[in-house]
């Protein structure tokens, strides 16, 4: 367990002047409705989770759920009101300022909504900024951002103005930005909410490319759940400062903890999201067709060879071994059935 | 009665009307009631009642309380002023060494303080001073006078006019680019060729001394006032007052605080210019996004670094506006400042007014203006600088600049030094050409003014005599018929109607204030001035600015002209009225109307523009007219900016008709102007100028609370 980059243990923001007394009081029995009658507001309530190394976590939830609020405490932009966070095995609400700036200029690259470029700067100067801000000299620091500016695939427009760019190109820069300092911790909230649906898939292609490359520690914030299932290795659904789920895109659609989990599960593609494996049968039979599948394909890769058959399918893993069977009813039943009104 | 109920607020507005003129003819005017003079009331009159508060002794004549209330607040000024006498003379006596008669000597702290901060002041005004003009002041306060004596040659030689105007233009080519460096280069040659060159840099060296100290304090205390809530609750009062404060008004306790001089005038100057910086830089700061302020804490920014660049660079655009406002600031009190003897162009118009010459106040105004206009482009250009890191430069190219001023060094030099020999036995023209040497057209002007005088007199007259007789004298006769309950009456009303009880609270100790201080008659009169300014200033205002919005390019102009205008000091106003008008009140009036019509146009404009062009196209898609667009669209949505702007033109016409006291009023600000020359002004000029500023506060109060509700009712907020 000491591998985790990210481990919260029963962190609380409550935003309100009596907010570290009233949660004292409540015994870490917060009540968001008790607490708003004092005048106080819950943002996050009792969170605990962890992050390996080289995982991504997206925290999804409506907005006002706290998403945005957890991941600040995380970057200590604000203070948890209770609970421990530790970075990478540090007690992150013990660090002094010195310490935290030092972190921050090392390990942390955050990406925001409203991209947050410095106006007064050029592409290449806003993706530097961090560098300079380290200390690195005006030589080096530009040669370095224009490496980022390549990487994120802006070159020939380093020296435009953030308003000379679109949403898109914006946020580029503002990845570019966060990952100059090379990061170890990489935080994302909600950096593609602003822009066009097709700019979006495009910037989450993109994304996934990057990751796929870089294998950074991320926290990623989304209000979208489709994004969240395309993205993530796992997920954490929000309401109200509680994490009503973690788990990963598979089991959560499958298994949905909550009522109000299911609800967003009901309109997903269920074929998108899982694997063979998150739907086949342990026991393997010996009636099988002359089809394997492999256990990590999606379903709809797969879904018409298998439905063509008429026997069971094989199902293996990477080492050609049979682990497990599948049969096309199954798979008829995993996409059409199941759901509340399955009309 | 349909319509009445509803629309309960008209009932209600009637209502308050009908209250309000029905107590003004309730209250007769009472048969003793004269309108005092000049300072009658400082004549000791057996009629005249007396009270006395904290053992001072109020004189004044009693009326009916409802006509007027009696000076409750008349020992104010008098204890403002025992106290500050207090403070200088008698509070805290400390041992300070003396330097100049080695030893030890008695004073009050607070006035060690002052003298310290004034020598400190000068010191740095002279160094500027005599780095442009030459002089001894700034050796000898390293030195010594006997040091000047045995060595005859330590003198700063001063600059030749020919190497300032081309350093001038060099830097704002720099910043700017080509149009600039003309602009600069133009106005200098101007400037030395008129004979105004001394004076002009005099002024300058104020400047360059009070500008840069009230931004650098400004930016401060507006970002602590960002930081902490408790600064900005502390100073937000004192700010609003001072935004609406009259600049005589200041001048007067300035006076008995830091004495008379240039380092008195820069103190003064930066009392007055550090609240409209501190205003725009808390607003900047304000403007900001917040995720922009936690990107910068992310790219691991320590608060330092996190204020210089990022805060500061973001809110770039609010704090240049601040920056330019003390640029105006700083240029209007160039010339007022001249009352407590600032030296420079100030002092010449002031000079020149008071003789009438209007051929010479009008040189100096120009160059006031000229150099207002070049400071004002030139920070301007400076703050939007940018640097390419990929231009591959050569030496030459990278430093081309300071080549060519080390060049222009030299040659203005060389330049000088021929001028010795070729100016034998006169003045070196080619060093500095002398005031009243150079080329003036003072007497085209004052000729001209003549002509006009003579061909348009009988018009001119006809038109003064009728504005007066049949205009002014009827207004100000039914102002100052106002009784003062029936004002408080309405004021309170009004404030109780637009923003409810804390609103009405407010206003209601504003009014007291003036009502209970013993000028309530002057009050009346600055207001009425203010009023018939603020009027036609709108009138005029809204419908230019209309007009110019119809066209793209007339609005940009429009605002580039406004931009201009209120560039000019203040004062410059007077010349061309009193050209036409001499000394009249219609001058005053008509220099209001001038100054207050700037904001009012820019205002309208900006209020117009702002309205979405998403509505635009919806309107133009419902099938209106430009003309039923413009009535049903975009004038309500633009109201409440416009009405911004009426706040705005207000202040403007009070501090124009207080500086109008300069010609010759009957106000308040004719009794600052008279406390300017009293031993015990002091107070008196405060109270005063604090009357002014709450007759703008309680217009302000009323229209930004309006405006507030308004702008929330149509989710523009």
């Amino acid at each position: 367990m000491s591998d985790a980059v990210i481990k919260c243990e029963s962190v609380y923001k409550i935003f309100g002047e009596n907010a570290e007394k009233m949660l004292q009081e409540a015994n870490g029995n917060v009540d968001a409705k008790t607490f708003q009658e004092n005048g106080c507001i819950v943002g996050v309530n009792n969170a605990s989770f962890e992050v390996a190394k080289g995982e991504m976590l997206v925290v999804m939830g409506l907005s006002g759920s706290g998403k945005s609020t957890l991941l600040r405490c995380i970057s200590r932009l604000t203070d948890a009101t209770g609970g421990k966070i530790f970075i990478e095995g540090q007690d992150l609400l013990e660090l002094n300022n010195k310490e935290l700036i030092d972190l921050r200029r090392n390990k942390m690259g955050m990406v925001f909504q409203s991209f947050a470029l410095l106006p007064h700067k050029t592409v290449v100067e806003n993706i530097a900024f961090p560098l300079q801000i380290k200390g690195i000299n005006t030589d080096d620091s530009i040669s370095k951002a224009m490496d980022m500016v390549k990487l994120v695939g802006l070159d020939g427009r380093e020296n435009y103005f953030p308003r000379e760019l679109s949403g898109g190109q914006q946020q580029r820069v503002g990845i570019a930005r966060s990952l100059a300092v090379e990061p170890d911790i990489w935080f994302l909230d909600e950096p593609f909410s602003a822009l066009d649906p097709l700019i979006r898939k495009e910037m989450q292609d993109e994304f996934l490319r990057l990751q796929d490359k870089l294998q950074k520690t991320i926290m990623f914030i989304t209000h979208d759940f489709d994004e969240a299932l395309k993205l993530a290795d796992r997920i954490a659904i929000m309401k109200d400062g509680i994490i009503e789920q973690l788990d990963t895109p598979a089991k959560i659609v499958l298994n949905p903890a909550t009522e109000y989990v299911r609800k967003f599960t009901e309109e997903v593609p269920r074929e998108k999201v899982l694997l063979i494996e998150d739907v086949m049968d342990q026991s393997t039979s010996d009636n099988l067709g002359d089809l394997k599948v492999s256990k990590d394909e999606i379903i709809e890769n797969v879904a018409e060879k298998i439905l063509t058959q008429e026997k069971t399918v094989g199902v293996i893993d990477s080492n050609n071994k049979i682990i497990g069977s599948i049969n096309p009813t199954k798979i008829i039943n995993t996409v059409f059935g199941g759901r509340k009104n399955g009309n | 009665m349909e319509f009445l109920k509803k629309n309960p607020k008209i009932f209600q507005w009637l209502f308050l009307l009908i209250v309000f003129f029905a107590l003004c003819f309730a209250i007769e005017v009472p048969e003793t009631y004269k309108f005092i003079r000049g300072q009658a009331e400082f004549i000791k009159d057996p009629n005249q009642s007396t009270f006395v508060f904290a053992g001072k002794e109020v004189r004044y004549y009693a009326f009916d309380v409802f006509w007027r209330l009696p000076p409750l607040l008349g020992w104010l000024p008098i204890w403002i002023n025992d106290s500050l006498f207090f403070l200088m003379n008698d509070w805290m006596p400390m041992e300070f060494w003396n330097e100049d008669t080695q030893e030890f000597k008695t004073r009050p702290l607070l006035l060690q303080i002052s003298r310290n901060l004034t020598g400190f002041m000068t010191f740095i005004i002279e160094l500027i001073r005599e780095i442009l003009l030459g002089g001894l002041e700034t050796i000898v306060a390293f030195t010594s006078w006997d040091f000047i004596d045995a060595n005859p040659w330590a003198e700063l030689p001063g600059l030749p006019w020919t190497i300032v105007a081309a350093g001038a233009t060099i830097l704002s080519y720099k910043l700017s680019g080509k149009g600039l460096a003309i602009f600069a280069g133009l106005t200098m040659v101007y400037i030395s060729i008129f004979g105004q060159w001394k004076p002009s840099m005099q002024t300058l060296s104020f400047i360059l001394v009070a500008a840069p100290l009230s931004f650098i304090f400004g930016l401060g205390l507006g970002i602590s006032a960002f930081k902490s809530k408790r600064v900005e609750k502390a100073l937000y009062p004192i700010l609003l007052v001072m935004q609406t404060m009259p600049q005589y008004a200041v001048l007067v306790p300035a006076l008995v605080l830091f004495g008379v001089g240039d380092h008195a005038a820069v103190i003064i100057t930066m009392i007055v210019a550090i609240p409209p910086m501190i205003l725009l830089t808390l607003l900047g700061l304000r403007a900001i996004p917040p995720e922009v302020i936690e990107a910068g804490r992310m790219s691991g920014c320590n608060n330092w670094q996190l204020m210089l660049k990022v805060l500061i660079p973001t809110a770039r655009r609010d704090i240049l506006i601040g920056v330019n406002q003390v640029i105006m600031v700083c240029f209007s009190m160039a010339v007022i400042s001249a009352f407590i003897g600032a030296k420079g162009l100030g002092f010449n118009l002031l000079l020149a007014l008071n003789q009438l010459n209007i051929g010479l106040a009008l040189e100096a105004g120009l160059c006031i203006s000229l150099i207002a206009i070049l400071l004002d482009k030139m920070s301007l250009a400076w703050a939007n600088k940018q640097t390419d890191y990929f231009g591959n430069l050569s030496f030459f190219e990278r430093n081309k600049n300071t080549i060519f001023f080390i060049g222009a060094f030299v040659i203005g030099i060389i330049l000088a030094y021929i001028g010795t020999f070729l100016f034998k036995g006169t003045f070196n023209y080619l060093f500095e050409i002398p005031h009243n040497k150079g080329i003036s057209t003072a007497d085209f002007w004052n000729k001209g003014v003549d002509w006009i005088f003579d061909t348009f007199f009988v018009y001119i007259k006809a038109f003064n005599t009728w504005l007066i007789q049949e205009v002014l004298q009827p207004m100000r006769a039914l102002y100052l018929r106002m009784p003062a309950v029936a004002t408080i009456v309405l004021v309170v009303g009004a404030g109780y109607l637009i923003g409810g009880i804390r609103s009405a609270l407010v206003v209601c100790g504003l009014t007291l204030f003036i009502a209970l201080s013993p000028w309530w008659d002057r009050a009346l009169v600055t207001t009425y001035m203010a009023t018939f300014g603020v009027i036609i200033s709108c009138l005029i205002g809204f419908t230019v600015g209309t007009l110019c919005f119809q066209s793209k390019g007339a609005a940009k102009f429009m605002l580039g002209v406004c931009d201009i205008f209120q560039t000019f000091p203040s004062f410059v106003y007077l010349i061309p009225v009193m050209m036409l008008f001499g000394i009249t009140d219609t001058s005053v009036l008509i220099a209001v109307i001038v100054y207050a019509t700037i904001p009012a146009t820019r205002y309208t404009i900006e209020g117009l523009r702002s309205v979405p062009v998403g509505l635009h196209e919806a309107a133009t898609m419902s099938g209106v007219n430009k003309f039923q667009r413009l009535t049903k669209i975009e004038f309500p949505l633009a109201f409440p900016h416009m009405m911004l702007g009426l706040n705005q033109t207000i202040v403007f016409a009070l501090f124009m008709v207080i500086i109008g006291a300069f010609i010759g009023t009957e106000d308040l600000g004719q009794y600052i102007l008279k406390a300017l020359s009293d031993k015990n002004g002091a107070g008196i000029g405060l109270t005063l100028g604090i009357c002014v500023a709450f007759i703008g506060l309680i217009f302000d109060n009323l229209i930004r609370t309006w405006v507030g509700k308004r702008k929330k009712h149509l989710g523009i907020a």
